[in-house]
């Protein structure tokens, strides 16, 4: 608790810092890559005769994923706070490559935290990690994925508490880091504002983003709160079904319940214990979600939806035969989500979907689920 | 919102349990032993790990070598305070159909055989799901004397405090090491029954040395508050237990792993490793006589 209230502390102060926002600024400008360009997805669109769709394209951020954004805000804030060791929990691995980068980049040491499962179908991103400095630790207990691999992590903080930092890579865990995690992801959305009143002259009429934790969705949504004319629509990992027990989709099927330090939708049995869940991304294989999803969902102001494994696959397919782009298999899930919502919006409609990660450390998975 | 169905809903144990909750228990069994000269010594036991039946022969026979207190851990999917061998030991729990009702009625049974105060503990969310005011009344009736909730911090407590004590249960709130002051004394004042020290950072498991901070902590809360403070996290052999109980003013010992991996690494029948359990609960009993 003690670590969580310093944190909280320190993380209020460097906020209003303007030497450490200039510094943040400056890094995602020359070390990250940011802006990421907003691409209007034509043939896509054409594809599917409903409205324009435009690709937020996080998948070209150093590293492959937008989950550098959050790693390096963070990195900064564990300087700050004189910690010289950083530890993460991953799942795809994008968390773990970008924490492990912040790490080589500032010279912290390093452990993230994989589930055994996870390493296994996320080889190359365990490589690169390696690759990087950093130890990679396999987690071998329940269900080998991101939530033991979040509680291993945890053991090691409160073990290590004093002289570590733990980067948590998505907007879940105790307070702050839901708050601080989507703060840190904010650019995502409040660069798509931007672009896209340059692109049309007008905000879009959705915003699609797959949900894990749901950084990413967060990072997109956050700047587009208030807009009550947008459309906020995260998708989660409906695995083989929504009807089978075989799911990531906490938001979809699940119930109110405490894990990680936070209350949230949660999939869990009548008895409060966690199940264990399934979706073909390793990240977004993970019984909870962010708080602030579930608070979205219950003032009815976000909508979320489930698409299956192999919805998300033929997702993947279509982007890479039609743009040229191979995208992530957590962001598969979001365009996979296009076939219902471009129809249905029209020609008259625009989406924004975040390209959250690059498909590169899939190969491997989807080579295996298509022969 | 969705909410799991009530489980709870068609209980017997209103029936079926006597002996109801006395928190002076508690505060008697540490009067009794201050008297003595004499530190509690704390086992704990996983229910269900690896059956209900033997859970209860084993709390017994803790309790026959010498217990003054039994903690209960009640299993969890994700035990997040604890180390490899209680995770270990939950897993096994769990795989063999351990329940919150199973356990509560193990202790209600338990109850009914001996006075030793019975502290449940768990995590947040299977209490949660059954919800704060009727998991307090379960566990009075029960014959539960306090609880250990251990992702509960008393920030977030206050309901499950005031349900606690409306059913006259008490509540345990953990402090580490790197608790400052001002926090020693929010959760003083927030516990009831005893304060527990956990005596190093990190998660449970056992380890051979004295930890190095547990009387710096133990003396910090006593500057705060009257209640008894018992350390856990750690505590493996009778000389290390014996050094503690020497060089600082703690009063009760709690051993977790040290004994679940007694057990586990024992051969032969249930009654053997119980046994071989007991056997060790009583030198470890013995280490916090003077």
């Amino acid at each position: 608790m003690v670590a969580l209230s310093e944190l909280d502390a320190e993380y209020e102060k460097a906020r209003r810092d303007p030497a450490f926002q200039e510094e943040l600024q400056t890094l995602l400008r020359d070390y990250v890559g940011r802006p990421t360009p907003l691409y209007f997805a034509e043939r896509l669109t054409e594809h599917f005769g409903g409205a324009k769709i435009y690709l937020k394209r996080e998948d070209l951020l150093h590293t492959g994923a937008h989950k550098i954004n959050n790693a390096v805000g963070q990195a900064l804030l564990a300087r700050r706070m004189g910690k010289p060791r950083l530890i993460a929990e991953t799942g795809a691995g994008q968390h773990g490559v970008a924490t492990a980068t912040v790490a080589a980049r500032f010279g912290f040491e390093c452990d993230v935290y994989m589930g055994e499962e996870d390493m296994r179908r996320q080889e190359l991103n365990v490589f690169r990690m390696r690759l990087l400095g950093t130890r990679v630790v396999g987690v071998g207990s329940g269900s080998k994925t991101l939530k033991d691999a979040m509680n291993e992590a945890m053991r090691d903080w409160v073990t290590n508490v004093r002289d570590t930092h733990y980067i948590v890579g998505t907007v879940a865990g105790p307070h702050p880091f839901p708050t601080m995690v989507r703060d840190f992801h904010a650019v995502i959305g409040q660069e798509s504002k931007h672009q896209i009143q340059e692109h049309i002259g007008k905000l879009p009429d959705a915003l699609v983003a797959c949900i894990g934790g749901g950084s990413n969705a967060m990072g997109l949504f956050h700047e587009f709160v208030d807009d009550k004319d947008v459309r906020l629509i995260g998708v989660e990992g409906a695995g083989h079904g929504l009807k089978t027990p075989d799911h990531a989709a906490p938001l979809n099927r699940g119930s109110k319940g405490v894990l990680h330090g936070s209350l949230s939708y949660v999939m869990q049995d009548e008895r409060g214990q966690i199940l264990p869940t399934h979706s073909i991304s390793a990240g977004l294989d993970y019984p909870g979600v962010g708080p602030e999803h579930s608070y979205l969902k219950d003032i009815g102001r976000a909508e979320y939806v489930a698409v299956t494994d192999k919805q998300a696959l033929e997702a993947l397919r279509l982007l890479c035969k039609l743009e040229g782009i191979l995208p992530a298999l957590e962001s598969s899930h979001a365009l996979a989500h296009l076939s219902t919502l471009a129809p249905e919006l029209g020609k008259d409609g625009v989406i924004i979907v975040n390209l959250s990660g690059r498909g590169d450390k899939d190969v491997h998975t989807v080579q295996e689920a298509i022969g | 919102m969705p909410r799991p169905a009530g489980i709870f809903d068609n209980t017997q144990m209103g029936e079926a349990c006597l002996a109801p909750t006395d928190m002076n228990k508690l505060k008697n069994t540490f009067d009794n032993l201050r008297d003595r000269h004499e530190r509690a010594f704390i086992p704990f036991v996983t229910c269900g790990d690896p059956d209900m039946r033997v859970t209860k022969d084993l709390l017994l026979a803790y309790v026959e070598a010498g217990a003054d207190i039994v903690e209960i851990g009640i299993p969890f999917t994700d035990p997040l305070a604890d180390g490899p061998t209680i995770q270990r030991a939950s897993e096994r729990a769990l795989a063999s159909g351990a329940t919150m009702e199973g356990a509560l009625e193990m202790i209600a049974d338990v109850r009914k055989k001996t006075d030793v105060p019975l502290v449940p503990m768990t995590y947040v969310n299977p209490v949660y799901q059954i919800g704060y005011e009727k998991f307090a009344n379960l566990c009075h009736k029960a014959g539960a004397d306090a609880v250990i909730i251990s992702d509960l911090p008393p920030e977030e407590g206050a309901e499950w405090s005031a349900a606690a004590a409306k059913h006259n249960v008490g509540t345990v709130y953990l402090l580490a090491p790197t608790s400052n002051d001002n926090r020693v004394e929010t959760v003083a004042k927030a516990t009831t029954g005893f304060i527990y020290a956990v005596a190093r950072m990190g998660v449970t498991g056992a380890k051979s040395d004295v930890p190095p901070e547990i009387g710096d902590l133990i003396t910090r809360i006593g500057q705060h508050s009257d209640t008894p403070v018992c350390a856990g996290f750690g505590f493996s052999s009778p000389k290390q237990i014996r050094e503690t109980c020497k060089s600082t003013s703690v009063d009760g010992i709690v051993v977790a792993s040290a004994l679940i991996d007694c057990f586990e690494k024992t051969s032969g029948s249930a009654s053997e490793r119980i046994a071989a359990a007991a056997k060790l609960a009583g030198e470890l009993k013995a280490a916090t006589r003077p």
